[in-house]
């Protein structure tokens, strides 16, 4: 699946908070409808790495390209346009309005700026696609932890990002609940969508990822198919210390 | 259009006409109550339309007002212009400092906010103030005119009604909906494309368009303006607890706080005119602790429960 052309490229990217640095001259690519998994013990700056590709805080160096248009240091809402969806580590839903009117949110100020039926029959289709069909006019406070998690997706996807960041999207499910997770992005992934996700469950990354970068204090310490990086003794290190 | 919304706007258009009656059947001491209601609901509910949906408390109001009052009187009484030239130009220069106040202001959030716009407000009227004792005679201006309380009533009334259409219009449109989302989760707002700062500003360079109309409306009911009257920062507080009362999340809910409130205050103000503020006090603490959101809130609650009864 991951014969197509560069869409993302990250290079020498690197963050520092006052004297901490989050992430340190980081470099990876993405291609057209790949996965690819990030990951890296807890505090590596996996987060970090999402928020600057989304534009939640400028870049302090180093460069994002998207289909060669330069993303850094753009307020998060141009990012947002120029194709770049994300979710959010901590379910992020709008708790006053109703279902279809969070994914709706997604649709309107996206680059194509849905608006009226259009819009709506965009979120209608979308809340079908991710299982939400029988629970599109409830109060968003009304769904279970699952659920919420499935309105960000879809409004996320509401905004037809050309790279879609799932930022421990599948974290705090149990466990049937998570197999229905993997199998909803991983039919995400066979309709050719290009996605990053940050993700602690080792059998998701197995499943969807085609290909993984690991992070370690801010630095990139491996890459490769997941049965390689996760047999790399550097990365076994990174996670269980040295002896 | 559907029923939904022909009731409504059907509603609208009778209201409007029966307060354009008021004028008729009230006269003198009523007719003068009914004007401050009206300048009032034109305040309050401009000032919800930004604050309702983002929970941004702006005490701005006072001084935008306060522009509109202070430039018709300069221009009538100093400058010999007419009062429409000068009521245009005013809610064209409180547009731009709301737009200014708005970028300088609008990235901070919660109470930082609050402070910011009352500190401004009060700014604005020291500076006036100052320029106008020392260097344009200090003294008070005159605005003279024609009219009367009805026509000052009915330019209100107008007001009221354009601020209507305006919400009306904003509820149905992208920008209102950024609104509400920027109001429920602003980082979300960001991330799913909206300019969170641009729809602030707008909003707010609205309320302080509507504003400056109304101060320049009311200056010929003063006749006599000095900056220390029409930059008021009761007014400001004044707005923001009539929208509260009432209601913020609905565009009628500032009217229906108003209009209690300005009979209650205006009775105080004759029998006990000392405890105005006191009033004002309780009506706040009132609003925190039973009714945030507002009358309105209130009837929508006991709505829902009768119907659960059922």
């Amino acid at each position: 699946m991951s014969a197509g052309r560069t869409l993302l490229e990250i290079q020498n990217i690197s963050k520092s908070f006052g004297g901490l640095i989050a992430v340190n001259s980081l470099s990876f690519n993405v291609k057209e409808q790949e996965v690819v998994g990030v990951i890296g013990p807890n505090g590596s700056g996996k987060t970090t790495v999402m928020n600057l590709i989304s534009g939640v805080f400028p870049l302090t160096s180093g460069t994002i390209r998207l289909a060669g248009r330069e993303l850094s240091n753009r307020p998060a809402h141009k990012i947002a346009r120029a194709g770049v969806g994300r979710t959010f580590q901590l379910v992020r839903v709008l708790p006053r309005l109703s279902v279809i009117d969070n994914v709706i949110a997604g649709a309107v100020f996206g680059h194509r700026r849905r608006w009226g039926y259009d819009a709506e029959s965009m979120a209608t289709h979308l809340l079908d696609r991710v299982g939400l069909a029988d629970k599109q006019s409830q109060p968003v406070s009304a769904l279970t932890y699952i659920d919420q998690k499935r309105v960000e997706l879809a409004r996320a996807l509401a905004g037809e990002p050309q790279v879609l960041l799932l930022d421990e999207w599948l974290a705090g499910l149990n466990p049937s609940e998570l197999q229905t997770g993997i199998e909803l992005i991983e039919s995400l992934s066979n309709e050719g969508r290009t996605i990053i996700l940050v993700e602690h469950v080792m059998d998701a990354i197995r499943t969807l990822c085609d290909r993984c970068i690991v992070v370690n204090s801010g630095k990139l310490i491996a890459e490769g198919t997941p049965e390689q990086v996760l047999s790399d003794p550097t990365v076994i290190s990174a996670y269980l210390g040295e002896d | 259009m559907s029923r939904k919304e022909v009731v409504p706007l059907l509603i609208g258009v009778v209201l409007v006409v029966v307060a354009a009656l008021v004028p008729y059947v009230a006269n003198g001491y009523w007719l003068s109550i009914a004007l401050t209601a009206m300048m009032y609901i034109a305040l309050s509910t401009s000032w919800a339309l930004f604050s309702g949906p983002t929970h941004y408390i702006s005490l701005a109001s006072g001084a935008f007002f306060g522009v509109g009052g202070y430039l018709v009187a300069t221009g009538m009484s100093d400058y010999n212009q007419s009062f429409w030239l000068m009521m245009a130009i005013s809610a064209l220069v409180a547009t731009v400092l709301a737009g200014l106040i708005g970028l300088a202001t609008l990235r901070l959030s919660g109470v930082y906010f609050v402070i910011f716009t009352l500190g401004l407000a009060e700014m604005i009227r020291n500076l006036v103030s100052w320029v106008q004792n020392n260097f344009l005679g200090s003294r008070g201006l005159y605005v003279l005119t024609d009219f009367t309380e009805a026509h000052i009533y009915w330019m209100l009334l107008a007001v009221a009604t354009a601020v209507f259409i305006f919400g009306w219009l904003i509820d149905r449109s992208r920008l209102g909906f950024a609104l509400k989302i920027i109001g429920n989760d602003e980082t979300v707002a960001r991330h799913v494309g909206i300019n969170t700062a641009w729809t602030k500003v707008i909003l707010f360079m609205s309320t302080g368009f509507f504003a400056a109309l109304v101060g320049a409306i009311i200056a010929p009911r003063y006749s006599y303006i000095e900056p220390n009257l029409v930059f008021s920062p009761e007014l400001s507080f004044l707005v923001v607890i009539m929208a509260l009362l009432g209601g913020t999340h609905r565009l009628w809910g500032p009217l229906v706080g108003v209009i209690p409130f300005t009979l209650i205050w205006e009775a105080i103000s004759i029998w006990i005119p000392n405890f105005t503020t006191l009033f004002l006090g309780l009506a706040f603490l009132t609003i925190v602790y039973f009714i945030p959101n507002g009358f309105v809130g209130l009837f929508e609650k006991l709505r829902a429960k009768s119907r659960s009864w059922q």
